[in-house]
């Protein structure tokens, strides 16, 4: 048996003969924030729904503070659940809403009155107990959903793209409360997006899923900085490619068209082996001051306030670099010939895609 | 829609608004117009039948007709018969078909085809063909239920129910396709909810105005139904009008009358009691 407070062993499902999600194995500490990130159909939905009990695991265990919870019914788990849709219900105002799991939990009125209170003011919407769910906006509405999936005082708490349905502004803000309620609550939570951004700036650790698999689990710092696949690099912040040749695996030199360039990373390939080098476009300036050049042509540059993307076109396909603004910045014309320069320490190679 | 095309160019609303006012006056004729044709097609054959009720006594319009239909001891036994068969065939059709078109909706909505077509089939079926289907099946041991005239009107509730499941199935159906089923359940589950609990407490209150025109519809089928009822031996009120239709003038007018108003006021006391808390 594993240690975590969350933990999913071996935990499969197939739907009709097709796998979502293949051998996942996570143990999650108490008051962890774990999110599971990925495009859609990668199974993270999946996942989140066997541990909620909505759908049972073709095979592995799921253990839920040491009990083996894997087959027991999803009102029988203590486990809070906010959905993309809230799903408030919409014949009960915000207080019976939240209170809904106390009442069917028969506390008495005082009590489950109290405890509205308390999470009203927790979601900093003290007096909205006698709206209506329709009376709210669309954020203060997914807050009364977390408030109601908090109210129970749940063991685990469970959000499934709950910030997808808003917009740009309002996902900001709620995405800074939640993780206030989560680190004041301390509750252990399993959050599910396909946004890499959400995923980075609220989690303690990432699972990044693709085709049902478990990619790489990891802080955000690790996940973003340190890739372990191809489809890590690619799904988790934008990254440059550039298609070559090891030369001398040993120091670490890669010949991309006429350049050699250099990785610290090491490189798992003989000499002669075609390599990808990846590179963050935050990694690449403008200018010959870095020992890894590439020349190209400028395609256009975009400004977007605190950075500058400047699309470069080099003799091994398109690069981004952004640079970031500031007031003394010279930027590139479209049309210019600019070397692109990026540190060894800021690339790793892989090797090619067949 | 006119208005709308004429804000987004501001230039060109000295130019368009004339012109366009005339459109507007005229669709709004025709619209009153049909509205018109369309109230006179219901309300011209109620006027005659209301006026032709009046007219009991002798060159005087009155309500002696009334005064007959209400005297007849046999009339309000017949009505309040059929409105309690309407009620009862009401609740149990809910009964079977919210849950039924919930868990469709929930776990096997490929089934829903087959459901919709099972639904259908009194719309297939002539009550006649049902009647003698129910009289053929239970009059005979093991199933003797048409042995007494409690029993035959159990059956005849029963029917009744039947007869309203295309109403009540499209009703429902249409209610728990307009909102979220899926998430409210599982919602309600993880919080704890049994089943029963997710029903009366999430799925019925939110099925309320579905509910409530599929109430409507079955109510309207039951209170004046006369095949099933006939050959049910049951003193309804569709049996009771055939009767009364066969042989008085003036009192079949009056009692068309009366049962309207009555059916109509049953249908907004059924309004009024579920309406909901607030405004929604």
């Amino acid at each position: 048996m594993s240690g975590g407070f969350l933990s999913l062993e071996g935990v499969r499902k197939e739907f009709e003969g097709v796998v979502a999600v293949d051998t996942f194995n996570l143990d999650v500490d108490p008051g962890e924030f774990v999110s599971f990130l990925g495009p859609s159909g990668c199974g993270k939905t999946t996942t989140l729904r066997m541990v909620a009990g909505f759908e049972q695991p073709s095979s592995g265990t799921i253990r839920l503070a040491g009990q083996d919870v894997t087959y027991a019914k999803p009102n029988q788990r203590n486990i809070g659940m906010v959905f993309q849709s809230y799903a408030l219900f919409p014949n009960m105002t915000v207080a019976d809403n939240i209170g809904f799991g106390l009442t069917v939990r028969k506390e008495n009125s005082a009590a489950r009155e109290a405890r509205v209170t308390e999470l009203l003011d927790l979601i900093h919407l003290p007096d909205k107990g006698k709206a209506y769910p329709f009376e709210l906006s669309g954020g203060q509405q997914q807050r009364v959903a977390l408030a109601r999936a908090l109210a129970i005082r749940p063991q685990l708490l469970l959000l499934d793209e709950p910030l997808s349905a808003l917009d740009a502004k309002i996902r900001d803000e709620l995405r800074t409360e939640i993780r206030r309620i989560q680190r004041q609550l301390n509750i252990t939570t399993i959050y599910v997006t396909h946004d890499q951004e959400e995923a980075l700036a609220l989690s303690d650790r990432i699972v990044v899923m693709s085709k049902g698999r478990m990619e790489q689990v990891g802080p955000p710092f690790e996940v973003y900085n340190y890739p372990g696949t191809p489809f890590v690099a690619a799904f988790v912040g934008q990254i440059n490619y550039l298609q070559g040749q090891v030369m001398d695996p040993a120091s670490g030199t890669v010949t991309v068209g006429s350049a050699t360039l250099r990785t610290t990373s090491g490189i798992e390939a003989g000499p002669g082996q075609p390599v990808t080098l990846m590179v963050r476009p935050e990694e690449l300036e403008i200018g010959d001051h870095e020992e890894n050049q590439v020349k190209g042509i400028v395609e256009s540059v975009n400004f977007l306030g605190a950075i500058v993307r400047v699309r470069v076109d080099t003799e091994s396909g398109m690069v981004t670099a952004d640079l970031f603004n500031e007031r003394l910045l010279e930027l590139p014309k479209v049309g210019d010939t600019v070397t692109v320069c990026f540190p060894p320490h800021a690339c790793w190679a892989m090797p090619a895609a067949s | 829609m006119a208005a709308l095309t004429i804000s987004t160019t501001p230039s060109s609303v000295a130019t368009e608004t004339p012109a366009a006012g005339q459109p507007v006056k005229r669709n709004r004729f025709w619209a009153w117009l049909f509205i018109a044709l369309g109230a006179a097609y219901f309300l011209l054959p109620l006027v005659a039948t209301g006026y032709w009720s009046l007219r009991a006594e002798k060159d005087k319009l009155g309500f002696e007709a009334y005064r007959r239909l209400f005297d007849d001891s046999n009339f309000f036994p017949a009505f309040t018969q059929s409105l309690v068969n309407a009620v009862a065939a009401i609740a149990l059709s809910l009964a079977i078909i919210v849950p039924t078109a919930y868990w469709v909706t929930l776990r096997v909505p490929r089934l829903r085809p087959v459901v919709e077509f099972i639904t259908l089939l009194p719309f297939v079926i002539p009550p006649v063909i049902l009647v003698f289907g129910l009289i053929r099946l239970y009059s005979r041991p093991p199933l003797l239920l048409t042995s007494t005239y409690g029993k035959s009107r159990v059956v005849l509730i029963c029917a009744y129910a039947a007869l309203s499941f295309p109403y009540m199935y499209r009703s429902v159906d249409n209610g728990l396709r307009a909102m979220d089923v899926r998430s409210l359940t599982e919602a309600a589950q993880s919080l704890g909810a049994s089943w029963i609990t997710i029903l009366r407490r999430v799925i019925f209150p939110n099925l309320r105005v579905a509910l409530l025109s599929g109430a409507l519809l079955t109510f309207a089928i039951v209170i004046g139904e006369l095949t099933v009822a006939l050959f049910l031996a049951q003193r309804t009120f569709g049996p009771y009008m055939a009767e009364l239709t066969r042989s008085k003038v003036y009192e079949p007018s009056a009692m068309a009358i009366v049962a309207f108003a009555l059916t109509w006021s049953a249908l907004g006391m059924i309004a009024l009691i579920t309406r909901p808390r607030s405004r929604q």
